[in-house]
């Protein structure tokens, strides 16, 4: 009997140790235990981080562990391109703008490697906003062409965070187009979504204006005056339009990592026909449901996220509106799939472009003839072509899209259109001088507004040979004289 | 641009006679005072007279050098005054890459110190070479006019200009060529006005470094320009070298 009893205390004993050590095992199981501190999140194991180019994001951090995180970040000084036939040198880290995006979570512990590439003339460094410490590690990174600097830091407050150079002098090297976007994730990770994007706003200042072509430097004056040229989206204008604009299917949601550069100007972010459903306002943990325009401060980031319901192409602008049409912030987001008439039905169009009324709007210094720079004039049909094609892409693209197909209720179809086909006299005129009103187009009725537009004749001619020999119009071949002849009416 | 333009213009006529010439010709820089980017509004600096090489360095004169100084060789050269990135484009001890007009770049200061020296000469000092550089075609200080400061940001701004010869670019008041437009150059004293990385800290009134902070307005652009070149003498180390950075010497004046 007492062995018996004896045995059975022992089994017990043993059974109570297990449970005991099982126990104490959840217990230091790292995904139910919550920090007060994030310092005090153990790393386990190393991990060499993704980054990926603008607008995509690495995969989210689901639910892993802190883990010593290596960032291999380059440095690279290069020639790209700003709108077609617009030349810049844009400074990059890992050779895009915005640079690439770096997602952690928190408790992580970052080894940011630094490398400025040799042939980079100007040394550089990296302030990252998601750094408790001294400059955000600008002063840690400070590399010279051709060397490499290694830094660390625990990342302890979730959110969006803008990361950018630092080097003296501070705005040129922003200006030029170093920034980009550092996401520190929760515990456990953001929610899944089923579409995540990435688009960073940024103003560029340009010796010649807007869409003047060849090799453009860029202009300290007009930096330190704040009259941007550009205002784009991922560095340059057009990023997300045509082919590259971003996708997404009806039903389903969409999480887009907004940061802005700057160097000066402050986003009014808008995604037009769309209410963001909830926004991590300034990236951080405060949540704001049901936003139609959301501020994203040069040097801070927002999350936004919604549920698109129809079909259709959205329009993601600043709402500085006239940024989103003359200096290029504008992106555009096509959705796919069944339309839903009870969310959507149709013979509505977005009234953002004619909030004073639809009074056609003239610009100045129309066709001036004291313009001090002579332009360049195309020589070939070839050339004025091309010419046009670039000043197409530059001007008209906003609206009437990449292939001339508008955007059905709101801008009226350029490709295989009747109206235009049908006049090219008036054509020019609406070029020339605008136009308002209510025009049918293909057996679709417009009521809209174009501005009149500040082109110069050879512009004009070069611009609507460009359309009228595209996507099945009648090939007519307008003249700069032809142009004249309407101005002169 | 503009003035790159004529600069070039000028230029071309001059040169078959520059190709061939010996590049030893030297520039008499009349010293004077001057207000640098670093120090408080009323700091002056005076510079005495000095001569300037009217070119930078040569691949063509480096190599010379290092035929004559074997240590200095790419294969001999001790770590310690030189990293690897010494000379790094060259193909072997005695094959440059590039033009033999080009400058010579990718030589660490060690270097550039003891070519200098076995000329009889001696590198610039920060003021001198600040000095030296603050002229255009014109006049002696051209810090304040704008086409100066836009062109030298611009050539700031413009890759790989370290593949293209000497003489290129303007001919200054002096008549010395490329101390904008070409490449950096190694100073003998660069790494005294410390840069320390984080450049807004440095702009801090407090810490008197630079008056640049307190100075917003008409001498904004020239100070932009002079910060980079501060920020980058602020990035090297004496055994440092780099593709965009040459050299070239100077010598005091004899009474």
């Amino acid at each position: 009997m007492t062995i018996n009893f004896k045995k059975k205390n022992v089994v017990k004993l043993l059974l109570g140790f297990g449970a005991a050590a099982f126990l104490t095992g959840c217990v230091n199981d790292q995904s139910s235990k919550t920090y007060e501190n994030a310092l005090d999140i153990p790393v386990s194991q190393e991990m060499v981080a993704e980054l990926t180019d603008p607008p995509f994001v690495p995969t989210p951090v689901g639910k892993r562990k802190a883990k010593k995180l290596i960032v291999d970040l380059e440095i690279q000084e290069r020639e790209g391109e700003m709108v077609n036939g617009v030349k810049y040198v844009y400074w990059t880290f890992g050779g895009t703008v915005p640079g690439s995006f770096i997602r952690t979570r928190v408790g992580d512990e970052i080894e940011f490697k630094l490398k400025n590439h040799p042939d980079n003339k100007l040394p550089h460094n990296i302030d990252l906003h998601a750094v408790n410490g001294p400059g955000g590690g600008a002063e840690s990174s400070f590399v010279a062409p051709g060397h490499e600097k290694i830094f660390s830091f625990k990342t302890l407050n979730p959110g969006l965070y803008v990361y950018h150079c630092a080097t003296a002098p501070v705005g040129m090297h922003i200006a030029n187009g170093m920034y980009g976007l550092i996401l520190v994730e929760p515990e456990g990770g953001l929610e899944p979504v089923d579409r995540e994007y990435y688009i960073m706003q940024g103003d560029f200042y340009t010796e010649g204006k807007y869409g003047e072509r060849g090799l453009q430097a860029f202009d300290m004056q007009k930096a330190i005056d704040e009259k941007a040229d550009y205002v784009v989206f991922n560095g340059h204008v057009g990023a997300m339009t045509g082919d590259n604009a971003l996708t997404a299917k009806v039903g389903e949601t969409i999480r887009l990592f907004v940061g802005n550069g700057g160097p000066n100007l402050v986003s009014s972010f808008h995604v037009i026909g769309e209410i963001f459903d909830r926004v991590h306002v300034e990236g951080g943990d405060l949540i704001n449901d049901n936003v139609q325009t959301t501020l994203i401060p040069a040097g801070g980031a927002a999350i936004v996220e919604f549920k698109v319901d129809v079909p259709g192409s959205f329009i993601l602008v600043d709402h500085s509106i006239f940024r989103a049409f003359n200096k290029g912030a504008l992106a555009v987001l096509n959705v796919e799939g069944e339309e839903n008439e009870k969310v959507f039905a149709g013979e509505i169009y977005e009234g953002i472009y004619l909030p004073e009324g639809s009074v056609i709007q003239s610009m100045p210094s129309l066709g001036k003839k004291d313009d001090k720079k002579e332009e360049v004039k195309a020589l070939s049909f070839e050339e004025k072509m091309k010419f046009g094609k670039d000043k197409y892409m530059a001007t008209c693209v906003a609206c009437h899209q990449a292939n001339g197909q508008g955007i059905e209720g709101a801008f009226p179809p350029l490709a295989n259109a009747d109206y235009l086909n049908a006049d090219v006299d008036r054509a020019i005129d609406i070029v020339l001088n605008g136009k308002s009103g209510e025009i049918t187009v293909n057996g679709k009725k417009y009521n809209s507004v174009m501005t009149a537009q500040a082109l110069s004749d050879e512009d004009v001619a070069n611009v609507m040979t460009y359309v009228y020999n595209s996507w099945g119009n009648n090939k007519t071949d307008v003249t700069p004289e032809m142009v004249k002849a309407v101005r002169n009416r | 641009m503009k003035l790159y333009h004529i600069a070039l213009f000028l230029v071309c006529s001059l040169l078959f006679v520059k190709v061939t010439a010996q590049n030893d010709k030297m520039a008499k820089v009349k010293g004077g005072v001057f207000l640098p980017l670093y120090g408080t509004a009323d700091q002056l600096v005076k510079v005495d007279p000095f001569l300037m090489d009217v070119y930078p360095v040569t691949n063509e004169e480096y190599l010379k050098f290092v035929k004559e100084n074997p240590k200095w060789k790419k294969s001999n050269v001790i770590s310690l005054f030189a990293d690897k990135s010494y000379l790094n484009k060259w193909e072997n001890d005695v094959t440059y890459s590039g033009l033999a007009n080009a400058p010579i770049t990718s030589v660490s200061w060690f270097a550039a110190k003891k070519y200098c020296e076995c000329q009889g000469k001696r590198l610039p000092t920060v003021d001198e070479w600040e000095f030296a550089a603050m002229a255009n075609e014109d006049v002696p200080d051209a810090r304040r006019i704008e086409s100066y400061n836009q062109y030298i940001l611009s050539w700031y701004e413009t890759p790989k200009t370290y593949v293209n010869p000497i003489g290129e670019s303007y001919k200054n008041y002096y008549g010395i060529y490329d101390l904008h437009g070409l490449v950096w150059e190694w100073t003998q004293d660069f790494n005294t006005v410390l840069i320390s990385g984080e450049s807004r800290k440095d702009q801090d009134k407090d810490s008197n470094l630079f008056c640049g902070s307190a100075a917003i307005g008409a001498s904004d652009l020239m100070n932009y320009a002079a910060f980079m070149r501060y920020a980058f003498r602020g990035s090297m180390k004496a055994r440092y070298s780099s593709q965009n950075l040459g050299f070239r010497c100077v010598k005091d004046i004899e009474e």
